[in-house]
């Protein structure tokens, strides 16, 4: 027998490479919030009154509401009180990326992020083909600040710039859809994020247009004890469609920090929105200590006829994990997809799944998530497809897959169904598997070491969804679990 | 020096004792078969060989080219060149055989201080060896072992010891439960690999398999011991006689 026989836990370690600090001269609001706050954060942006108003009216519901409790996740009661809501870096919002901060562009940089304009060549294919310039838009703490590919994304008349200036210039877009598909009162995340939303990115697709790039946000949390409340609004007009990524880091700190985002998104008719998330918040350290909580309201609206809109995450960070991205499926034939891999370990905790809400006739939606869970970690899928009685015709699928790393961490599986249409047809497919001694030994035997080969099995375990992923964030992706999982071998 | 020396060799498993005193040596270029009725522990040779975990050696040593493995993990000895054909393959869902196969020959590269071969070049050699076994190339594609049918996995076996080029490869049943075409397939494939610096332990219980390749030495293991050895003529004298005059 080997003297160094690898325990399967200890090959998840806790490295996080994207855990350091910027020093930066930062403009932040003393914790607290009141009306006052809500009032000083629209009096920052400089918004309208009839921005501060709405703002108020979430405050004033959130004031009433209560954190909910139902989510298979333990955390103690957060302090509204203690959190900071606003946090940019000093100075006006630069107009162009040369007048970006260089401490901010060299932030993104170690990220791997390109705030430059210029496509870059990935060496991911036999044939090493260039790879689609992407556009990004830079949220650091409470505000965006740079968004690249302005001028090209205009001449195709694509809109792609922070929420800020949206409300600026394009207020009749906000005022229709903004609160749209996720109401101010939806729930308690939902309606602080409302009151105290700071920055994020606002999409519009005109009609018959296909973006001609990817778009992509990075959010990055850097300041302590600040609450992010990113707030994304992506409207896709008849005929159009657009692919859009966001990714997100945060500095490795002993304190938990509250992330409260709000994304809606809406096609209308033909139109197709794919929307992938590469989650990597801080997850805390081995005992749990620290990272952020991850609670986001995340739904999308089928409005038009034959409208498509996929989610796909990629989750690996966040000491808790709460979200559930959903698709309102209103028009004739629209199709919702969820494509899920949710990766926990050491304390971490994740609540994740979708809802699919039928409401229009053949409308069809897939789900497939995979839940991987190694070392104390917990992690629970859970999701709703509700059929309605106008659905005719509806359809859902629905694969759930757990696999397991070792033997103390844990896996749920929640499947909610409610159809008041008996025809209507509702798959449900679920596994649960572990790493087996049995495969990691005949990768070893294979000469293959043994952290190589975790990170093998969990990517074979996520091909169905990482499939669905744009081809260099697949790599992304990829690297990102490889990179979770790496740790000292006995 | 002997490419394989076993000595003494005493294995539990779950504190129970399946090998009692084990010697085998083995020089390169040769063929060794290994037989003996089923639960006389061949198997567990095979894997006690490859350092598999729950195979505890009690007493005994395990010298691969004079360097001592008694200890070594797995993948060590994997990177020594010591190979082992599974009697059972077991599957890894959704990585490509493809996948798997490069990432084990760029392991070895690494070892070896070789430099990885380009990806255009291995999958040429992949699919050539593929073919060669009778494989489709879009066998490589499908995932490790995947619905692949028993054939099948026999056959991935002895593709992957063709790819990597051990020193030793040991062959756990690699004859069973393949018709009369797959097994003629599975033994032209391991006397392609048969060269004068390198041997080949193959464990069966039918000798079948050695029609095909001649093996140079036969040993009986009967109880965890090695209860008599000979040339390939002994693998005839127990298909005809069984292994039950060499009890007691
Ligand atoms: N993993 C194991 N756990 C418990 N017992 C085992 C295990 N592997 C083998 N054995 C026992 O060891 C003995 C030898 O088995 P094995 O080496 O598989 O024999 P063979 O390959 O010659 O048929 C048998 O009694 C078998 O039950
Ligand atoms: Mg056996």
């Amino acid at each position: 027998m080997p003297e160094h026989a690898p325990e399967l836990d200890d090959l998840v370690s806790q490295d996080y490479a994207a855990g350091f600090v910027t020093d930066i001269a930062a403009d932040t609001l003393p914790p607290g919030l009141d009306e006052q706050v809500v009032r000083a954060i629209s009096a920052k942006k400089e918004e309208p009154e009839w921005m501060t108003e709405w703002r108020l009216d979430a405050f004033r519901r959130w004031q009433a509401m209560r954190p909910p409790r139902w989510a298979h996740v333990s955390f103690p009661d957060i302090d509204f009180q203690a959190i900071s809501y606003f946090s940019a870096p000093k100075g006006d919002r630069p107009k162009s990326l040369d007048e970006v901060d260089p401490e901010l562009l060299r932030t993104y940089e170690k990220l791997g992020i390109p705030l430059h304009e210029r496509a870059k060549l990935a060496g991911v294919d036999e044939s090493e083909q260039a790879v689609p310039e992407v556009a990004v838009d830079a949220v650091f703490d409470s505000v965006s600040v740079a968004t690249t590919f302005k001028d090209k994304l205009r001449e195709a008349g694509v809109v792609f710039c922070s929420m800020s200036e949206a409300i600026a210039e394009h207020p009749d877009l906000v005022r229709r859809y903004l609160g749209s598909v996720v109401p101010k009162p939806d729930n308690f995340y939902s309606a602080l994020n409302s009151a105290v939303f700071s920055d994020g990115s606002f999409v519009y697709i005109p009609k018959h247009t296909r973006c001609p790039m990817e778009l992509s946000t990075y959010f990055r949390i850097n300041a302590e004890n600040t609450g992010q409340f990113e707030r994304t609004l992506i409207i896709a007009d008849e005929g159009s469609y657009v692919s859009y990524l966001e990714g997100c880091t945060a500095p490795m700190r002993d304190d938990n920090q509250l992330h409260a985002a709000v994304v809606e998104l809406v096609a209308l008719d033909d139109a197709e929105i794919k929307y992938s998330t590469v989650q990597n918040w801080y997850p805390g350290d081995e005992q749990g200590r620290g990272g952020i909580y991850n609670f986001v309201t995340k739904r999308g609206a089928c409005l038009g006829a034959r409208s498509k809109i996929s989610w796909t995450q990629v989750e690996t960070g966040s000491a808790i994990t709460w979200k559930y991205p959903s698709v309102m499926l209103r028009g004739a034939d629209s199709v919702g997809e969820f494509y899920s891999v949710a990766l926990t370990r050491n304390r971490q905790q994740a609540d994740t799944g979708t809802k699919m809400v039928h409401i229009g006739p053949r409308t069809k939606s897939t789900i497939v998530s995979k839940g991987i869970s190694a070392g104390h970690s917990r992690n629970s899928y859970r999701g709703l497809v509700r059929m309605n009685p106008a659905a005719a015709g509806a359809r859902n699928y629905t694969q759930c897959d757990s696999l397991l790393i070792g033997d103390t961490c844990g896996a749920n599986t929640f499947p909610y169904i409610e159809s008041k249409l008996p025809a209507a047809v509702v798959e449900h497919e679920a596994t649960t598997s572990k790493v087996s001694d049995e495969q990691l030994f005949l990768c070893q035997q294979r000469g293959i070491d043994p952290e190589k080969a975790v990170a093998m099995i969990v990517n074979g375990f996520c091909k169905d969804v990482f499939r669905t992923l744009p081809m260099e964030f697949a790599v992304e992706a990829a690297k990102l679990l490889e990179v979770s999982l790496e740790g000292a071998v006995g | 020096m002997s490419l394989l020396e076993v000595r003494d060799l005493h294995v539990n498993v779950d504190d129970k004792p399946i090998l009692k005193g084990l010697d085998l040596t083995v020089e390169a270029g040769e063929v060794h078969a290994v037989m003996g009725p089923n639960g006389s522990g061949k198997s567990t040779l095979a894997n006690v060989l490859a350092g598999r975990p729950g195979y505890d050696i009690d007493v005994g040593s395990i010298t691969l080219d004079d360097e001592d493995l008694t200890a070594a993990t797995p993948d060590e000895r994997a990177h020594r060149g010591l190979f082992l054909a599974f009697q059972y393959p077991i599957e890894i869902p959704g990585v490509s055989n493809m996948e798997f196969l490069k990432a084990a020959v760029d392991a070895h590269a690494v070892h070896t201080g070789l430099s990885e071969p380009s990806a255009v070049d291995f999958i040429k050699r992949a699919r050539a060896t593929a073919e060669q076994l009778h494989l489709s190339a879009d066998f490589l594609k499908r995932g490790v072992n995947e619905g692949f049918s028993g054939g099948e996995k026999k056959r991935n076996e002895i593709l992957q010891m063709l790819l990597l080029e051990p020193r030793l490869a040991v062959l756990d049943e690699t004859d069973s439960g393949l018709d009369i075409d797959a097994l003629q397939v599975v033994a032209e494939g391991i006397n392609a690999f048969r060269a004068g610096d390198n041997a080949i332990v193959l464990v069966t219980h039918y000798q079948r398999l050695l029609n095909y390749v001649v093996p140079d030495h036969v040993h009986v293991l009967i109880d965890g011991r090695i209860a008599r050895s000979g040339d390939h003529t002994l693998a005839h004298t127990l298909e005809d006689e069984g292994y039950g005059w060499l009890d007691g």
